[in-house]
Parts: C-alpha cells; sequence; structure tokens
C-alpha cells in the first residue's frame, strides 16, 4: 500500500523539516509538507503536527493553531482512528484543541530546556509505540519553555493507560531529577483513549539517524516505524 | 443602540498549578529586597479588548461568552477574571 503522511506546516513551525526528512528519507515513506490552510485529510493515512511555535505562541502555546482548519480537518482523522500525533508545539496544539486531556505550563525552570532527556515506554499499545516494549528507555532530546504537563485528572489518566512516556534516568527510574521541567508524574506524552492520538515533548524526529545521537541510539525511527506499522494492520 | 466599551479580562493560573513566574519574583526579588510582608504572588495574563455592545452587561456578556468558546482562558489550568467594564 502507498502510505501518505501529511506534516503541517503552521506559522514559526521550525521542525516540520525535520519530520518531513525523517519520514521520507529515513522510514522510506510520502510525507507531505502541507500549509495548515490546505490540508486535506482525505489525502492522508496519518498526520504529524510537528515543533516549533505556531503563531508565534500568543495567548497560550498552540491555542491559535488549535483554532485553525488544519485541525478541523484533524478531527476527522481522530474519530475514524488515523494516527495523529502532535511533537512539542503539536502536543501543546492537541491539548489546546482538547484532542488530549490536561494542558502544558510553564517549565519549573522558567527556563528554555533543550537537552537529550530519557523517556521509559509506559504503554506500547499505541499508534507511535508498538513497536516497543514497556519499560524500554528511549533518548530524545527535548527543546521547549512549555513543557510542565498538568492534568486535574491524573487518576483517570492512569486508569485508561493514557500515560504514554516519562522521564526517567537512563536505567528507568522516574526521579525529579530525570525530569526536566516540573510535569506531574514524569508525564511525557500521553494518548486518547483510542490510543490513535499521541502528544509528546521531546522530538523522535531528532533522534532517528545516528549523526545526530550523542551515543548513536535511534531509538526516534521506532516511533515513526510504529506509526506506519499502526497504518498497516489498521487498514489490513 | 451601540456603543464602544472597554473589557479589561485577567487570566491567573489556578492555585493548584504551580506558578514559578510568581513564585520567582516573591523569592528572588520581594523577599531579597526585605518586603517579607508580602505572603504570595501570582502571575497572569492580561487582555484590554474594545467591544461595540449595547450596554456595559452585553459587553461583558459577549466577551464571556468568547472567552468559553474560543478558551480564551485555559479552564484547566487558568481561572479567567472580568476585571472592569468601562466606556471608551
Amino acid at each position: 500500500m502507498n502510505i501518505k503522511i501529511a506534516v503541517i506546516q503552521f506559522p514559526a513551525a521550525n521542525c516540520d523539516l525535520d519530520a518531513i526528512h525523517v519520514l521520507n528519507n529515513v522510514i522510506n515513506v510520502q510525507a507531505d509538507l502541507v500549509w495548515h490552510n490546505h490540508f486535506k485529510e482525505s489525502n492522508y493515512d496519518a498526520v504529524v503536527l510537528p515543533g516549533g511555535f505556531s503563531f508565534g505562541d500568543y495567548l497560550r502555546a498552540g491555542i491559535i493553531a488549535a483554532h485553525s482548519p488544519a485541525i478541523d480537518e484533524a478531527r476527522i482523522m481522530l474519530k475514524d482512528g488515523r494516527p495523529v500525533i502532535g511533537i512539542c508545539n503539536g502536543f501543546q496544539i492537541l491539548t489546546e484543541a482538547q484532542f488530549l486531556p490536561g494542558a502544558l505550563l510553564r517549565n519549573e525552570s522558567l527556563k528554555f530546556s533543550c537537552k537529550w532527556v530519557n523517556l521509559k515506554v509506559e504503554n506500547n499499545k499505541t499508534a507511535c509505540t508498538n513497536k516497543m516494549n514497556v519499560g524500554d528507555v528511549l533518548a530524545f532530546p527535548i527543546a521547549h519553555g512549555e513543557g510542565r504537563y498538568y492534568t486535574d485528572n491524573l487518576k483517570e489518566l492512569e486508569d485508561n493507560n493514557q500515560i504514554v512516556f516519562r522521564y526517567s534516568t537512563e536505567s528507568g527510574d522516574l526521579t525529579e531529577e530525570a525530569n526536566p521541567n516540573g510535569s506531574l508524574e514524569n508525564i511525557a506524552g500521553i494518548s486518547n483513549l483510542d490510543q490513535n492520538c499521541i502528544g509528546l515533548m521531546p522530538h523522535p524526529e531528532r533522534a532517528s539517524e545516528e549523526i545526530l545521537s550523542p551515543k548513536g541510539t535511534v531509538h526516534g525511527k521506532l516511533f515513526f516505524e510504529s506509526i506506519i506499522d499502526f497504518i498497516k494492520r489498521r487498514v489490513s | 443602540m451601540q456603543a464602544n466599551f472597554i473589557v479589561e479580562i485577567i487570566m491567573t493560573n489556578k492555585e493548584m498549578a504551580r506558578d514559578p513566574v510568581g513564585a520567582t519574583i516573591k523569592r528572588d526579588l520581594l523577599a531579597k529586597k526585605g518586603y517579607d510582608m508580602i505572603s504570595n504572588v501570582r502571575s497572569g495574563q492580561y487582555l484590554r479588548i474594545h467591544i461595540s455592545a449595547e450596554n456595559e452587561e452585553n459587553a461583558k456578556e459577549i466577551i464571556e461568552d468568547m472567552c468559553n468558546k474560543l478558551r480564551i482562558f485555559n479552564p484547566v489550568t487558568q481561572n479567567l477574571t472580568i476585571l472592569r467594564v468601562s466606556k471608551s
């Protein structure tokens, strides 16, 4: 099958081309860069909302993009089970659009945090983790100022197994020191109930090639390969 | 008959959602400069909106409705306060 993935470009996106590059040249699928006003869901099997600073992040990161026509299109994909993935600013957009619960607040340090972190996989049934094992520890970089995950309904997230990634040490311990932004319960990424919509602050597209990775790991590939696998299984 | 009003709104983080901006202002500026009578500072966002409406009550209603509908404030983490409605 000819899989097609859209990467949405909002004004001030800056990780859009990284996502396109990895999908096209590392994962070897067709990915199109689509301007947010031109996106038509019927052409695509999955959509990625990349990182950056949509609309200057004015008012709150992600809120203005959450009202864009691209999100109305993505909502159709969300409902029929196609993957809707938000990375960094894309995660902020997904919470503001209420595709995902909770909110992303200013980092507790008040600093923009840009470094490699370790993530523990908590749920391997989702559209972007089905090639991983629960308990795997992945190395991804983060680059954000507003990544402190907060929800007023933590129990529901836990009960429904919606926590996908937590910040951890290299050996998988969920310590305070491993939490780069003060996120509640070290939460780095979550999913919706149907597990086709995932948002995460770290950047898998910057962790998919050896040359970019300080320890030569390519864990980001597993993330994108999971999406492809999810699409294939969904269609067959 | 429409008239022009200014509606001022503020959005602050809920007590449950920690506010590191307010905490830093208090801890690293006010307390260090001797203002130890200050027990808490919460930061927020302020918007001053010019609007044409029938009267002050109508202006307030439109703004409240707009803020809820478009999530101008995030109800998960923020409280919305309409600070003032005045004639422009």
